[in-house]
């Protein structure tokens, strides 16, 4: 098997994850779906990081994931705020800024 | 190339991770998306340890599967209980667009993917000599410590952050005990304590309201929660059916005439039973929770 077929996996897995940005209304699972897009680029670097053959892919993937843990972590803070504020997670029903 | 082992096991994991993104994608419920994330996220993990990475193969599963979702489910509890994915589009055709630019998106991906020249292959024995975990660590405390030192930086303002956003602030004390129920006897709409689930001797289930004298369920018996969700099991219709079965056969027993009353459908009057309470009581009481 030739290890671009990781590629192809993360690549479908970027694809689904972007759809499900836009499809999706539910500010959780719309993190969700960014979640997916940022572990599809995980894959991605980890794959490159082997054909290259050397770790600085891997490095980068490290530092998605600490990033992806803060995003996680500010970005949950805010939905239970606005849930509070709001009585609603989705994400059709924070318009207040809208014209 | 690699070997047939790892072909094989690309191709198991590729249909899993696959197949929780879509589930994630196409499941309505938030709490089952986040499973089927958890399970893309493992398949990702053996990913990561197929190709060498086994110090990232073990983040993954720690950090991703064992933090991050476990955040994600805790939300879900928090937050997604009452709220359903509205199925309402807000803007029309934004759905069916969206498809579409998914598609497009994923074919220009893998387009570009496919047009690329990736025969070269080197792979990570080399890199990997001194041990996975070695070869990062000598990379983060040289090349990328700045980055490194950053990181730090990031997550110290993402905890405050996060504390900053979910704190509320008191502007009145909590009402104690005692004027609660000072607040009940001047409201006057529910003196007494609730009503409680089960119906008595046969069902304790906290989904099964209580019956009425009349024989109608008494709603406010069952939890809020469970209310809003409709998750009420009436049982009433069946408990009057097999009560009537059960004077039937005791007719018949007892050689009597079935009784004239007639037969007994169900509840006799449908109402409301749960009384529709002020805002300012609701208040009080969501501030005690």
């Amino acid at each position: 098997m030739n290890p671009v077929n990781y590629l192809y996996l993360a690549a479908l897995l970027f694809t689904i994850g972007a759809s499900g940005v836009l499809v999706r209304r539910n500010a959780i699972v719309l993190f969700m779906c960014v979640e997916l897009m940022l572990n599809a680029s995980n894959l991605a670097l980890v794959t490159f990081s082997r054909l290259h053959g050397n770790l600085d892919g891997q490095i980068i993937a490290f530092f998605t994931m600490v990033v992806a843990a803060a995003e996680v972590v500010v970005g949950l803070a805010i939905i239970v705020s606005i849930f509070r504020t709001r009585h609603s997670a989705s994400v059709d029903d924070s318009n207040l800024m809208k014209l | 190339m690699t070997s047939t082992g790892e072909a094989v096991q690309f191709w198991v994991l590729a249909v899993i991770a696959v197949g929780g993104a879509l589930g994630m994608l196409l499941m309505k419920k938030a709490v089952h998306s986040a499973l089927c994330l958890a399970a893309t996220m493992l398949a990702l993990a053996v990913c990561y340890l197929a190709q060498g990475a086994v110090f990232l193969g073990v983040v993954q599963i720690v950090v991703y599967t064992g933090a991050i979702m476990m955040l994600f489910l805790f939300v879900v509890m928090l937050v997604g209980v009452t709220s359903a994915d509205s199925l309402k589009e807000q803007l029309k055709g934004q759905r069916v667009a969206a498809v579409v630019c998914g598609l497009g998106f994923g074919v220009l991906l893998i387009a570009g993917i496919a047009n690329a020249k990736l025969d070269h292959f080197t792979g990570l024995t080399e890199a990997n000599a001194e041990g996975n975990v070695q070869g990062l660590a000598r990379l983060i405390f040289t090349k990328y410590v700045w980055a490194f030192e950053v990181t730090g930086a990031l997550l110290i303002t993402a905890a405050v952050g996060a504390m900053v956003l979910t704190h509320r602030e008191r502007v009145r004390a909590a009402a104690t005990q005692r004027e609660l129920a000072a607040q009940r006897v001047r409201d006057n709409i529910q003196v007494p304590p609730m009503p409680a689930p089960g119906v008595y001797a046969r069902h304790n289930a906290v989904d099964i309201p209580g019956l009425l004298p009349d024989g109608t369920i008494a709603e406010d018996s069952v939890m809020g929660t469970l209310r809003e969700r409709g998750q009420i099991r009436d049982v009433s219709r069946q408990m009057l059916e097999r009560m009537a079965e059960l004077e039937e056969s005791t007719a018949d027993r007892l050689g009597r005439p079935s009784s004239a009353r007639p037969p007994v459908t169900g509840p006799r009057r449908e109402l409301e039973t749960v009384p529709t309470k002020p805002a300012p009581a609701t208040d009080v009481k969501e501030e005690t929770e």
